[in-house]
């Protein structure tokens, strides 16, 4: 052992999951001495100020780039850039379920208490490099978010989304672990730049295809890409809009950041046809499933497993475009998908009653803000220029094109035509169709202005100035290339025979 | 000695054994403890290479995976029983509000 | 030692062997020996303790479960201080004050359990909300 003390420099590399945690434990003492209106505006404002803080942190993290506690966390280019995702998408989530629970009537204490331990989950996924932290942080952002799914207690629907979500979740993180398993078994190490290291100078034993298979599967299913999506509908429709914003966002972000880690730093061997099968499945199930959907929520779930198809195709390219594509991809999904979702928790109200596409006629006259806001989104969705949209698509097809995968990208091309329909198909309801019955759209409070104002900002910022983001993801995918391979202090061997 | 590949074989025959029983079988209960039985089959090829590497980090892993299982299972028997309240049944054929 | 795998378990197999006959013997023996006079205590499940009261596949009530839920996350959690009681002279000061945060950890749990009214028996929901 070199040390058996942790220096200050560690704690500084974990900071942003300790402040979260730090505020879900706060939020979970004062619940059970606040009374409900109390709960939800108080607790509200600190799981908030948690999230800022987290933000915040995330920020200060960045300044002491390096390893901590014994080469299990890497704070890089790579992790600051998923730790200031992921913290922004909480923020934004908090602020759009303020008014959710009042309108549902849901205690929020648990809530906000499970939506920060979530996120120190996510969080810490991106920064662990050594599989065994990465399964525990997994699962602690699954375990928050399988609760979390569950949470209008009243409906039926919404402890069927939790229970299923529940056992395929367990179900797949069951074959990521037996993944890390194998991957010990071949390697003698679960830490990641140890693996990679290993298997460069051993060769690779066939033992470590099985792994990174059976790993890919478990990821696979958390980022609710094909053949592992069955789930999602099923899940998003039935969860808490704001929770759908969060699962189909930042859980996704903080999967596809262990993916991205565990396919290129390793360079796992044998991934490319795993990828270039699940990506082409995903995009094409997606989209046409999407087509037949008139629940709004199912239509944008299938349309975050056709999205997740697109992101894969980046994993397919080569390492360097390919690894910035992804990491841009995932932002400007983000800031449109969370937008998307705060439109439709707003526009749900109470007991998630108005989530058909028909209830979506005439919106345009009833609240042309809300209507217009979710225009934007849509528009993003489909990739129109000017929208981060546009870009992610673009970067990612042209990273395809230039490692030669022709028939990925032609796929993928006609997938996001075939996407337009469904997304304009929502638009055209909005705007062209009368609206039918009595459904009063409420007023847009405070909180969930913010929360648009900060997506449209996101989605356009993308869209018109990409420049600044692409280099900050094009510089963390060169270090995730070259790993300090130097700062790694030799792991200690013990005598043959201690055991 | 008992060589490695027993002790492989045989995580290999849990893990098998979870996921057909997770496939397989109706009632929730038994679906979960399936998936509790995959996780044991790990821990097992966990510690069987924890002896074959010399490392002591495998016999920790287990600890580890033991308390994400508990965990898991709190969350997953408080699931089930919010389940039953509302429905009544823990079969899972008859937990189709939504559609798969 | 003899070399043959099998031959060195022998004597556990007379172990085995001398256990069964001198149990078995007992219970013989006392069955041709022993006097019986059979009373209605005697007879029943149990001789000392409850009477058996309805059938044995009765339903609990749900409270049950939550404790025993209680029971396995806080039993499991404990499974952490055995590797650290080990090496606790090794990590000095530090290691003590790490395994109190963990400790405060867990008790902010209980905290939380407590006050929602989990651990009363006597209430059919808890203070907040239902269980």
């Amino acid at each position: 052992m070199t040390q058996t003390i942790p220096q200050v420099a560690d704690y500084i590399r974990i900071l942003p999951e300790l402040v979260l945690a730090f505020f879900g434990l706060v939020v979970m003492v004062l619940d059970p001495l606040l009374d409900d209106e109390g709960s939800r505006k108080t607790l509200g404002g600190i799981a908030l100020l948690g999230a800022l803080c987290g933000l915040g942190a995330s920020l200060w993290m960045a300044q002491s780039p390096g390893l901590a506690f014994w080469n299990m966390v890497r704070v890089d280019s790579f992790s600051v850039f998923f730790h200031v995702l992921i913290t922004a998408i909480v923020a934004v989530v908090i602020l759009t379920s303020y008014e959710y629970m009042a309108v549902q009537r849901i205690r929020a204490g648990e809530y906000y208490g499970l939506i920060l331990f979530g996120a120190v989950g996510m969080t810490l996924m991106s920064s662990a490099v050594e599989l065994v932290l990465i399964f525990i942080a997994l699962e602690i952002s699954s375990i928050s978010s399988y609760v979390l799914a569950g949470f209008r207690r009243r409906e039926a629907s919404s402890s069927e989304s939790s229970l299923k979500y529940f056992l395929l979740g367990s179900f797949a993180t069951a074959f990521f672990l037996y993944g890390v398993a194998l991957m010990f078994g071949a390697t003698g190490s679960t830490n990641i730049t140890a693996i990679s290291q290993a298997l460069q100078a051993k060769g690779v034993p066939r033992l470590a295809y099985v792994a990174v298979a059976l790993m890919f599967v478990g990821l696979g299913f958390k980022v609710a890409s094909a053949p592992f999506h069955v789930w999602t509908p099923d899940v998003y429709e039935g969860a808490p809009a704001p929770i759908v914003a969060l699962m189909s966002t930042g859980s996704k972000a903080a999967a596809f950041a262990v993916l991205l880690r565990v396919m290129f730093e390793i360079n796992t061997p044998g991934r490319f046809w795993l990828i270039w099968v699940s990506a082409a499945l995903s995009m094409t199930l997606g989209n046409l499933s999407a087509l037949v959907q008139d629940n709004v929520k199912r239509l944008l779930a299938y349309s975050s497993i056709a999205h997740a198809g697109y992101l894969l195709v980046a994993f397919a390219a080569q390492p360097g475009p390919g690894i910035s594509a992804a990491m841009f991809y995932t932002a400007s999904y983000a800031a449109m998908n969370v937008g998307a979702f705060a439109v439709v928790s707003h526009f749900a109200g109470a007991e998630e009653r108005y989530v058909t596409l028909a209830d979506y006629a005439g919106l345009g006259r009833r609240s042309p803000l809300l209507a217009a806001t979710l225009t934007i989104f849509l528009l993003s969705l489909i990739g129109i220029p000017i929208t981060g949209g546009f870009f992610a698509k673009f970067y990612v097809f042209s990273a395809a094109l230039k490692s030669g995968l022709v028939w990925l990208t032609l796929i993928g091309l006609l997938n996001s035509a075939i996407g337009a329909y469904y997304y304009l198909r929502i638009i055209v309801m909005m705007y062209m169709r009368e609206p039918k019955g009595e459904i009063t759209v409420r007023r847009i409070p405070a909180s969930l202005g913010v929360a648009l104002a900060l997506s449209v900002l996101a989605t356009l910022y993308l869209g018109v100035l990409p420049g600044r983001v692409l280099d900050f993801a094009l510089r963390s995918a060169t270090q995730l290339m070259q790993p300090h391979r130097a700062a790694i202090t030799p792991a200690p061997t013990p005598p043959v025979g201690t055991m | 000695m008992v060589p490695l590949s027993y002790y492989l074989m045989l995580s290999g025959i849990l893990f098998a054994c979870g996921i057909l029983g997770f496939l397989l079988k109706r009632n929730i209960i038994t679906i979960f403890m399936s998936i509790e039985l995959m996780l044991n089959g790990v821990n097992l090829s966990f510690v069987a290479f924890a002896a074959h590497w010399h490392a002591l980090s495998g016999q920790v892993f287990v600890f580890f995976v033991m308390v994400v299982a508990a965990a898991e299972a709190a969350v997953g028997l408080a699931i089930i029983i919010a389940v039953y309240r509302t429905r009544e049944t823990l079969n899972v054929d008859q937990v189709n509000l939504l559609k798969l | 030692m003899p070399e043959n795998y099998i031959v060195r378990y022998l004597p556990l197999l007379f172990h085995m062997l001398i256990a069964a006959v001198l149990a078995g013997g007992m219970v013989v023996l006392s069955y041709f020996v022993g006097y019986r006079r059979p009373t209605r205590a005697k007879m029943s499940p149990y001789e000392c303790g409850m009477t058996p009261v309805g059938d044995a596949r009765g339903r609990f009530s749900v409270k049950f479960y939550l404790v025993a839920m209680l029971f396995i996350l806080f039993d499991v959690e404990a499974v952490f201080l055995y590797p650290w009681a080990v090496i606790l002279r090794q990590l000095k000061m530090f290691g003590f004050y790490e395994m109190m945060v963990y400790i405060g950890i867990v008790l902010v749990g209980l905290f939380y359990v407590w006050k929602k009214g989990v651990l009363d028996w006597n209430q059919t929901s808890t203070r907040r909300g239902t269980i």
